[in-house]
């Protein structure tokens, strides 16, 4: 489940994301007139979703799927038990916390692997011919499939979950990287190639800031399913002293207590998209004065 | 062919050592095309010699093998490159640079100390008119303001020999003859020789010194027109007489060379 999940996020979103972050004042004028829809459409989007909830809570289970609806706490019931109760509070932060920590750390890792690997296969087209192949293989691995192995391994702790976030963040980071080290037009290698530029010139003048904006693409992406990563790998390693929210989440469920369950998901949502968009502040911060999308539709 | 130095007009550098001299050069890429035959010629100091021709007649391979981009198939290619001018058909600025750091490029790969690209840099940003947006991105400037940050770029670098490969063609009518008016001020300041590539007869005749056409693929060059007017040039010369007798004659050549 999680491969297939991957594998979409990674490849076939790249250059629209690239498009639809980094947006010049030029379009961000134009996109004036649309300013009410943008704040109009969201909210009544989430009142339906509550809604929906709270049918699938009353009466939804019973008559759709024949199951107690408590499996479905109502919106209100999740948000007093998670997050007004002291204890299930400070449980579930607490998770949330490690998680994240996890989740940066196995980011972090996967950043410098991964762009270093990227930079690797920039530098020579046997080197991107002989790898690429196997991140593709890797990237179709499920990681259902390894956790026997990844258990055997590693044993418990957070080294398996770190293992995970590996896993499934690596492909966005090495196939955005080398995308963006790729970037640099034919013209501009010119310029460097007239004045007989070494291989280190080019690429750290030339392709490296090139490369910035997909970088940071990468990054965005997979700053996002680190922390799913994350989660799935306490799903799957739940020994260990550093309980994350999935461990969390999956204790209140074998007690039957499920208001604190989908208090958890929320969380884990939460801080996915905090990633997300934290990672997205960035590359607007460090590409945004520079870059500019070409031909994106008015 | 046109006998290239007609009576009454005065070739001081016939006799000179050539900035840059092909020597039966011809040019036959991987994929089998076909792109110079037997291409000679030279371009002398002091001289701006431009090359028009139909498209796609290997022009522009010209400069990539002036330049050693390319190498030549065949043939000698005599050209001092250590300060070559270079400017492309896109301005091709670096984005994340501002105008300043992009006009340094070129001296800072050459290993020009900071302090002195700096103030060559500035000096060329003032020469070609861009004072005052040395700190603007690239996709703050106009498609006029990124050429001129691109002949910039190679000002710094004093080129002896200046390679122009059809630098205007992307620009509006009245921007281009406003360029057009720059090239010739850094001609008669900088003295550099400059080749130039173009498709546009009236701009190859309003900066020339020399204009040379060339044949479709393999491209080859067919005829020679010294351009006898005074510099500096006056944009009114376009409706001169003379520049439109020296057009036609051109074009007639060109379209000799279609049919």
């Amino acid at each position: 489940m999680t491969g297939t999940t991957v594998a979409g996020t990674g490849l076939a979103h790249t250059p629209p994301e690239v498009a639809l972050e980094l947006v010049g004042p030029e379009e961000k004028r134009r996109a004036g007139k649309r300013e009410i829809s943008r704040f109009i459409g969201p909210p009544i989007v989430f009142l339906l979703f509550l809604g929906i909830w709270q049918y699938m809570h009353e009466s939804g289970m019973r008559t759709l799927f024949d199951k107690p609806g408590f499996l479905i706490p109502s919106p209100v019931t999740v948000f007093n038990d998670s997050f007004v109760m002291a204890k299930a509070r400070g449980n579930l932060l607490n998770g949330v916390k490690w998680t994240a920590v996890v989740a940066l750390l196995g980011l972090a890792i996967t950043i410098v692997i991964g762009m270093f690997l990227a930079v690797v296969m920039s530098q020579a087209r046997w080197a991107e011919r002989s790898f690429y192949p196997y991140l593709v293989a890797l990237q179709a691995i499920p990681v259902l499939a390894i956790v026997p192995i990844i258990q055997s391994v590693f044993g418990g702790g957070m080294q398996p979950r770190l293992f995970v976030c590996y896993m499934i963040a690596f492909f966005p980071i090495v196939t955005n990287t080398l995308f963006g080290l790729q970037s640099a037009d034919a013209g501009q290698h010119d310029l460097f190639t007239l004045r007989g530029a070494s291989r280190w010139t080019r690429l750290f003048k030339l392709q490296v800031p090139a490369a910035l904006p997909a970088v940071f693409t990468g990054f965005r992406i997979s700053a996002g399913l680190s922390v799913i990563g994350a989660v799935v790998g306490e799903q799957f390693f739940r020994k260990g002293d550093k309980p994350g929210i999935g461990i969390v989440m999956e204790q209140y469920r074998q007690k039957n207590i499920y208001p604190q369950v989908y208090g958890g998901l929320l969380l884990a949502s939460g801080l996915g998209i905090l990633f997300f968009l934290v990672f997205g502040w960035i590359g607007r911060r460090v590409v945004g004065h520079w870059y500019e999308v070409s031909g994106k539709p008015g | 062919m046109t006998d290239p130095s007609p009576a009454g007009l005065e070739t001081p550098y016939s006799k000179s050592t050539p900035a840059l001299a092909f020597a039966g050069v011809s040019m036959v890429f991987p994929d089998g095309t076909h792109a110079l035959r037997e291409t000679t010629f030279e371009v002398h100091p002091g001289e701006f010699v431009t090359v028009v021709g139909p498209s796609g007649c290997g022009k522009s391979t010209l400069l990539r093998i002036a330049s050693g981009l390319n190498p030549a198939t065949r043939g000698s290619v005599t050209v001092d490159r250590s300060s070559l001018g270079y400017v492309f058909q896109d301005a091709t600025l670096l984005p994340w640079r501002n105008v300043l750091r992009n006009v340094e490029l070129m001296a800072e790969l050459e290993g020009v100390p900071k302090e002195e690209r700096r103030k060559r840099a500035l000096d060329a940003i003032q020469l070609v008119g861009l004072a005052g947006a040395e700190s603007k991105y690239p996709k703050q400037l106009s498609g006029g303001m990124k050429m001129r940050a691109s002949l910039a770029r190679s000002l710094v670098l004093s080129p002896k020999v200046f390679l122009f490969d059809e630098p205007f063609g992307a620009v509006d009518e009245i921007t281009r003859e406003r360029l057009n008016d720059e090239v010739i001020k850094l001609f008669q300041l900088e003295g550099f020789a400059g080749l130039f590539i173009t498709h546009s007869i009236s701009e190859a005749v309003f900066l020339s010194t020399r204009v040379l056409v060339m044949s479709a693929r393999p491209g080859h060059i067919v005829a020679d027109f010294p351009v006898p007017f005074a510099y500096p040039r006056d944009p009114e010369l376009r409706f001169d007489p003379a520049f439109a007798e020296l057009s036609g004659r051109i074009s007639h050549e060109l379209r000799g060379v279609h049919s």
